[in-house]
């Protein structure tokens, strides 16, 4: 379905966003379907008001008016046309709104997970990416849940969004069919950095996204241990809270602090070692360097052997 | 002067009788007003609060607004900004728009309109303003300490892991609403026993029916935001487990809970705008209504309605597709009233003698900045559309155009309407006209681009944002400075006028009860008992057609 206002049915226009997924274009029809009938009943309202404005204003003081309660005729037609028009808007919602929570059978499985203040994507081999790759042309479902508070997940492109939920998983399903990049964003008030909380869907050729997924998992032929982890530590989401210049985000930044002192929240300080590390990622909550937040997630169960052992030796390298 | 057939001769002067002297001067000394039972002074000092506060919450509007000129930071950091909107939207919703119609004009107002000495229960309305006063008092502690970061809608379980002082800020929260429960009882007891004689049901003005609506849901409703935000103190305090998944809670019942209040409380704040507006609109076209009794019942059935209606802000929380779709079709029925009052109104101006006085430039530009709100709520109540535009800036402008475009708008308009009937004194109209367009132009600058942008995908409770909606944040922000401008210039323009001398004369010519005693009324309001025996808006004019016509 085409409107007037969406030339080739994709491109940006005054109102709406690029249109990128399968959804987009009953989604674009139907706001512009409401768009123009209320431009239209606005207009009309508006122009009776200036009109009467005009034609009644007060030209002397005392001036006789007139004597009129009503109009049966007028008021059954202004309540029934109304009622008529909301009664279809209704129905093309609700069917849109069923199609938007009705996956199709042959799906693509991807997990979601969201973080103060980060996505992270868990992909059918177990892979972890920060980012959202999916194949173009193939239906993608998203199984969805926060491991602190409530987030919102928000592609505008697609005109796809869902709450991501702790405690529960949610779904959100969605076909692209365009090549291209597209923002995501966290449409649900999440504390600080909620409006940094922003990652991008990826939609690639099936040859790319099984090149992406392969690469997920380990480290690369002719990559270093450390440039191994410093790859994990973006795709993990480390790199939102923890920076590497010495600036402070939301946590510690790790420059320098492989080896150092680190004074504990509550408790004797400890050596920032491996075992350390290691713990810190694992199970946050043991031990809180002093002076910041205890907001980490628990990464255990989310971070594999290989990868663990590569971000250690990143952090070790970052001096 | 005012051309009246009620049989009592209504004095338009004070202190003409003697010792019945005006409310204002009737008593004196700071504890005549502390401690005063009269409707008319806690009507001023609500008054007076309730336009300190709108001052607190605008300034805080202006901080948040500047903040987005750019991306990234302007002036203020993250958590300063979540304060500040934060800030922002509970004192505008829980310390403004709630008590600034119903209780500030009114309490003033209402007895007067129905002809009685007071409201039924004197001594609960002015629990109900100190009520009000510990509440704030409550804000005011939180803001001194740090602040509270949640938004005004306290989420779960993000409210629950704050450190900020979110406690504090619920419990001010919990005390304003047994202030609003009072109003609320005191207005309804009042509506039913203390008419004058001849006021029936159906001779009360509009403004008197949209008070018994808003009165009515704001003692239904109410409890359960007690309720829920007892149950975020303790989940906070003792992690009872309700609300918190980590203690086998569920974090969206709360958002159930919360808008089970907070939806009714919707139509608490807009209400009480329409019943404004149907006396702004007649008073100063000098027709009566069209369609009283739509307009009446359709109040109620808004109130009734309005309660089946809360779970459309969780179309996408996870909620069950058929409570989803449940809801949208129970919010298209609350749509239809809704529209039939805004024809009425305007089909009210039809053949009417219509003066461009600063309330009805206020009561025009309700009509124009309501319809917007009100039509852009239909995209919210589609399903497949609200997907798409929720919690993003489309629906910040819609319920802007709703609180501030209608409520607001509505209540500044009232004060300039019964400015007289408080104070004695008239305003400088040519500067209150044009402060009432500067306030229009400055609103749509400011909050018809954020249709704009929300559509293309800008969340809401961003600090910072993405490059393409960086235009329109700038529009938007200059918007708001103008907004700014134009409710300065009202606000000085009214509080100038207090500087002149003596009683001015009424220029109105209302003929509801408010405007048959005088001005500034006596303390017990009435010389004698009034008897009605015409409608509340049978003006002369409306008379002399009538006899023209042959009836």
């Amino acid at each position: 379905m085409k409107t007037p206002l969406l030339a080739d049915g994709s491109a940006a226009t005054f109102w709406l966003p690029e249109a990128a997924s399968t959804f987009a274009a009953d989604h674009d029809y139907l706001y512009y379907l409401i768009f123009w009938i209320s431009t239209f009943f606005f207009v009309v309202m508006m122009g009776a008001m200036a009109y009467f404005m005009v034609k009644y204003r007060r030209r002397k003081q005392g001036e006789t008016t007139s004597d009129i309660h009503g109009n049966t005729r007028l008021e059954i037609a202004w309540s029934v046309l109304p009622t008529l028009i909301l009664g279809v808007f209704f129905v093309l919602g609700f069917r849109g709104f069923i199609d938007t929570l009705t996956p199709p059978a042959n799906t693509l499985d991807i997990n979601v997970t969201g973080q103060q203040w980060a996505w992270s994507f868990t992909y059918p081999n177990g892979g972890n990416d920060s980012v959202l790759v999916v194949p173009v042309g193939k239906p993608v479902k998203l199984t969805m849940t926060s491991v602190d508070v409530i987030h919102s997940f928000y592609v505008p492109a697609f005109r796809a969004k869902r709450d991501v939920v702790p405690g529960r998983y949610t779904v959100l399903w969605f076909q692209s069919d365009k090549l291209g990049e597209y923002d995501v964003l966290c449409t649900e008030y999440c504390g600080t950095s909620h409006s940094l909380m922003l990652s991008k869907v990826k939609v690639v050729s099936q040859e790319e996204y099984d090149a992406h997924l392969k690469g997920l998992t380990g480290c690369q032929d002719g990559q270093s241990l450390a440039e191994c982890g410093g790859v994990a530590f973006k795709r993990n989401g480390c790199s939102s809270c923890h920076s590497v210049d010495g600036s402070k985000i939301v946590g510690p930044s790790l420059k320098g602090v492989y080896g150092t002192e680190q004074p504990i929240t509550g408790g004797p300080s400890v050596i920032a070692d491996e075992q350390y590390i290691r713990e810190s990622i694992m199970n946050p909550m043991a031990k809180i360097v002093a002076g910041y937040p205890a907001a980490m997630p628990v990464y255990a169960g989310r971070i594999n052997e290989e990868q663990m052992g590569a971000l250690v030796e990143y952090i070790r390298s970052i001096k | 002067m005012s051309a009246t057939s009620i049989d009592h001769s209504p004095s338009h002067a004070a202190g003409e009788h003697g010792h019945h002297d005006n409310y204002l001067v009737a008593k004196k000394g700071i504890s005549s007003w502390v401690w005063t039972v009269d409707h008319k002074r806690l009507g001023i000092m609500y008054l007076v609060a309730v336009i300190f506060f709108f001052i607190v919450g605008g300034l805080a509007a202006i901080a948040v607004r500047s903040e987005l000129l750019h991306p990234g930071k302007d002036f203020m950091d993250a958590n300063a900004y979540n304060r500040m909107f934060t800030l922002h939207g509970a004192v505008m919703v829980f310390l403004v728009i709630i008590p600034s119609i119903p209780a500030s004009l009114g309490n003033f107002v209402l007895p007067l309109m129905l002809g009685a000495k007071d409201v039924a229960f004197p001594k609960l309305n002015l629990a109900s303003f100190w009520v009000y006063v510990l509440g704030a008092a409550f804000f005011i502690y939180t803001l001194v300490a740090g602040g509270v970061d949640t938004g005004w809608t306290f989420y779960t379980p993000y409210s629950i892991k704050t450190g900020s002082s979110a406690t504090t800020a619920l419990l001010g929260a919990f005390i304003l609403g047994f202030s609003s429960i009072f109003t609320g009882i005191n207005f309804l007891v009042t509506i039913h026993k203390m008419r004058a004689p001849g006021l029936t049901w159906d001779r009360l003005p509009l403004f008197v029916w949209a008070l018994y609506a808003t009165a009515l849901m704001q003692v239904l409703a109410t409890p359960v935001l007690a309720i829920t935000l007892a149950l975020l103190v303790l989940e906070r305090t003792i992690h009872i487990g309700i609300f918190d998944p980590v203690y086998g809670g569920d974090p969206v019942l709360f958002q159930h809970f919360f808008w089970f209040y907070s939806h009714p409380a919707v139509y608490i704040m807009i209400v009480p705008g329409f019943g404004m507006i149907s006396e702004l609109i007649t008073v100063h076209s000098r027709k009566g209504i069209f369609g009283y009794k739509p307009i009446a019942v359709s109040s109620v059935a808004i109130a009734f309605i309005g309660f089946l209606v809360w779970g459309h802000h969780l179309f996408v929380s996870s909620q069950s597709a058929l409570a989803g779709s449940i809801f949208s079709f129970l919010t298209f029925a609350v749509a239809v009233p809704t529209a039939i009052k805004v024809f009425s109104w305007i089909a009210t101006l039809y053949r009417g003698s219509i003066a461009y006085t600063t309330p009805m430039v206020y009561a025009l530009s309700f009509l124009f900045l309501f319809s917007i709100g009100g039509l852009t709520g239909l995209f919210l109540g589609t399903l497949s559309v609200d997907v798409h535009l929720t919690d993003t800036y489309f629906v910040i402008a819609h319920f802007h155009y709703v609180m501030m475009g209608g409520t607001v708008i509505a209540f500044i308009g009232g004060v300039h309407h019964w400015w007289h009937k408080f104070t004695g004194k008239n305003y400088n109209e040519k500067i209150g006209v044009i402060a009432a367009i500067i306030v229009f132009v400055g609103f749509n600058v400011t909050f018809f681009t954020q249709f704009i942008f929300g559509s293309q995908g800008m969340p809401r409770r961003y600090w910072s944002y993405l490059p393409q909606y960086h235009t329109g944040h700038m529009i938007s922000t200059i918007g708001s400075y103008i907004l700014a401008v134009g409710l300065f210039t009202a606000f000085f323009n009214l509080l100038a006028s207090l500087r002149n001398k003596g009683v001015a004369p009424e220029r109105w010519r209302g003929v509801s009860l408010e405007w048959e005693t005088a001005t500034p009324p006596i303390e017990h309001n009435f010389e004698s008992i009034p008897v009605v025996t015409h409608g509340p808006y049978d003006f002369p004019e409306v008379r002399a057609a009538r006899t023209g016509n042959g009836h």
